[in-house]
């Protein structure tokens, strides 16, 4: 069992491009961990640097109390799941999940031992003696998983577990992974780029754009309060309303109407500036008759959701979303009021998109 | 319309189909029994007591394979042959390996050019045009008349169409499988013996096999790189039955032909059921 510490990590590809842009992230022992981001953001490079497939050009990383930044991969503790499984396809499942520990030099009935046991801990019984094209998708998994923690890692790296997965079955393997990890509680990274996944399996989430680090935090943190505004438009199924507004009067102008500046933010905004109001669809509520502090608006489209309904409205020229109760959905065309939850709101910063307060 | 016309159209359908059936059948036996009249030679004419170019009903006899035995270079050549054949199947099937993972996995500027060059030169290499400097290289390594320089220019031939074939193989399989060998702890030998060469398992059969039938009908390179009779070939010593009057010797070229084609079939036979040409799958992605 380890922690990882990662100290300004680069990595740094033939031409310039940075993979991995100076990338502080503290790992802590036990932890699940989320790396999530949009593709091309770095994410699977900064896991394949811990898993050691990948140089790292400049920074340091420790697992546990050993600096492993030129270690050799199979000197590191880490044990990784890759997205296609990497089966091999001329062994049976017993002989791959132990595998790593024939390369440690255990001899072969050891080995089969240890194989049954893992595979019964994963309900794989009785597909020792198949090969791995004989499987479904969530078998294959889980002899990934197997394979993985035959060896008693200190660190399980996961890339993408859930992308080859079918959607019913997604989310059977979802608390199936939290549950396996829990009872191992080894330090798991894992690779996303779906936001909800990240959300709930993680025990901390590091948001990732471009080769930078965004925002780490529990997913109850990135939801509540992004760094900025790509963290409050990537988390979130339905993406964060953001509008660019200006400060008036103690007050944030969306047309005629002008809303109280979030709790926290009041003396750090003057009048005048130019900032990016946030709100979330679930927390404006749509209502037919006027209100104090509401925004009139015009509903354009509406989006059925099953249990609730999401419309894209119309005020003064900023266009919102908001998600309404089934019941009481509207049609295109209808006239109301947006009320926001002002203890909801954000405020970022328009040229750096940073939070503000 | 009626019902009798549409049925007369459909017997008359009915027995065109069946006569171009017929005639298809018939003209594919007479140009499948033109092929195998050679074949048939081969097997009737060294049971024959006098053998003529002509396919004729046997007078039995097992003469010819008693006369072969008593040459003292028939049955030997066979065995260099074997030599040969194995010889260069073991170089050409481990550099080929080694070679094809390197092209496969690693970077190397131009590699492609390399590959298609190497590939376009190697048919000069054994062929009639290289023929003059092969020779003058092997006389000044000192290596004319050894199964050495035999296996060096043979090998060297073969070997660019190995690492082409073998290369793409191996880029078929998943770099991941390798990978995750890696976090395992295995080094690059380790890999290739544990997990690249069993998936490339059947491109190493067919390399093998392709390879010894290579050698085997290669006439020019020992016929020009050995000397001693005892050490050719049976491709180079065929050549060599003349009876007395300098006329082909059939009874004894229709026996070793025999021989000379048995062994390619029965190595074929084992090594397809042994190794077989079957293919893994990965995971579709």
């Amino acid at each position: 069992m380890a922690g990882i510490n990662a100290t300004q990590l680069v990595k740094e590809y033939p031409g310039g491009v940075r993979g991995v842009d100076e990338v502080d992230v503290q790992i802590h022992d036990g932890e699940f961990f989320a790396l999530l981001g949009p593709s091309g953001c770095g994410k699977t490079t900064l896991l394949r640097s811990i898993a050691g497939l990948e140089a790292i050009t400049a920074g340091s990383l420790v697992i546990g109390d050993r600096d492993v930044t030129n270690a050799e991969p199979g000197a590191r503790g880490v044990a990784m799941v890759f997205q296609d499984y990497a089966l091999f396809p001329h062994m049976d499942v017993g002989d791959n999940i132990a595998y790593p520990l024939r390369i440690k030099h255990v001899g072969r009935d050891e080995r089969r031992a240890t194989a049954e046991k893992v595979a019964d801990g994963l309900s794989l019984q009785g597909l020792i003696e198949r090969r791995p094209g004989q499987l479904s998708g969530g078998q294959q998994q889980r002899v990934a998983l197997a394979r993985a923690v035959a060896t008693r890692p200190d660190v399980l790296l996961l890339d993408e577990p859930l992308s080859n997965l079918d959607a019913r079955l997604r989310l059977e393997a979802r608390t199936f992974l939290k549950e396996l990890q829990r009872d191992l509680g080894v330090t798991t990274v894992f690779v996303t780029h779906d936001q909800a996944e990240a959300l709930a399996l993680a025990d901390r989430i590091a948001v990732m754009k471009a080769g930078k680090l965004q925002q780490i935090g529990t997913p109850r943190e990135v939801f509540q309060r992004p760094n900025n505004t790509f963290v409050a438009g990537f988390i979130g199924s339905n993406p964060m309303n953001l509008v660019e507004t200006t400060v008036t009067g103690g007050g944030i102008s969306i047309g005629e109407t002008s809303v109280p500046v979030p709790a926290g933010t009041e003396g750090l905004v003057r009048d005048g500036q130019t900032v990016i109001w946030g709100i979330r669809p679930e927390y404006l509520r749509w209502v037919s008759s006027e209100e104090p502090g509401a925004i009139p608006a015009e509903v354009s489209v509406v989006e059925n959701l099953g249990a609730s309904v999401l419309i894209a409205v119309n005020a003064s020229g900023h266009k919102f979303q908001v998600v309404v109760p089934e019941d009481h959905e509207p049609a295109p065309g209808d006239r109301g009021w947006l009320v926001p939850q002002a203890a909801k709101t954000l405020l970022f910063d328009a040229e750096s998109t940073q939070r503000i307060g | 319309m009626t019902a009798t016309p549409v049925r007369k159209v459909a017997a008359n359908t009915t027995v065109r189909h069946f006569l171009a059936r017929v005639a298809f059948a018939l003209i594919m036996t007479i140009v499948g029994l033109l092929f195998a009249l050679p074949l048939v030679w081969l097997v009737l004419a060294p049971f024959d007591a006098t053998p003529s170019l002509s396919l004729s009903w046997p007078d039995w006899t097992l003469d010819n394979f008693a006369r072969l035995a008593e040459n003292p270079y028939a049955l030997r050549s066979i065995g260099n042959s074997l030599l040969l054949g194995v010889g260069t199947m073991v170089i050409v099937v481990v550099l080929g390996a080694l070679a094809a993972y390197a092209m496969s996995r690693i970077r190397i500027p131009g590699r492609d050019g390399i590959l298609y060059a190497l590939l376009l030169l190697s048919s000069i290499v054994t062929g009639t045009a290289a023929m003059v400097p092969t020779f003058q290289i092997i006389t000044q390594l000192g290596l004319i008349n050894s199964y050495v320089g035999v296996l060096l220019v043979l090998a060297g031939g073969i070997l660019p169409t190995v690492i082409f074939i073998l290369k793409d193989f191996m880029d078929s399989i998943p770099k991941s499988y390798e990978e995750s060998a890696r976090l395992y702890g295995a080094g690059p030998f380790r890999i290739l013996r544990d997990v690249v060469a069993p998936i490339a398992r059947p491109g190493l059969a067919f390399i093998s096999i392709w390879t010894i039938v290579q050698v085997w009908g290669n006439f020019l390179v020992p016929f020009i790189l050995l000397r001693s009779p005892d050490m050719q070939p049976a491709a180079v010593l065929m050549y060599t039955f003349y009876t007395e009057s300098g006329q082909a010797d059939l009874r004894l070229i229709s026996t070793f032909a025999l021989l000379f084609s048995a062994p390619v079939l029965i190595i074929y036979f084992v090594v397809n059921r042994r190794y077989g040409f079957r293919f893994h799958g990965g995971i579709k992605s």
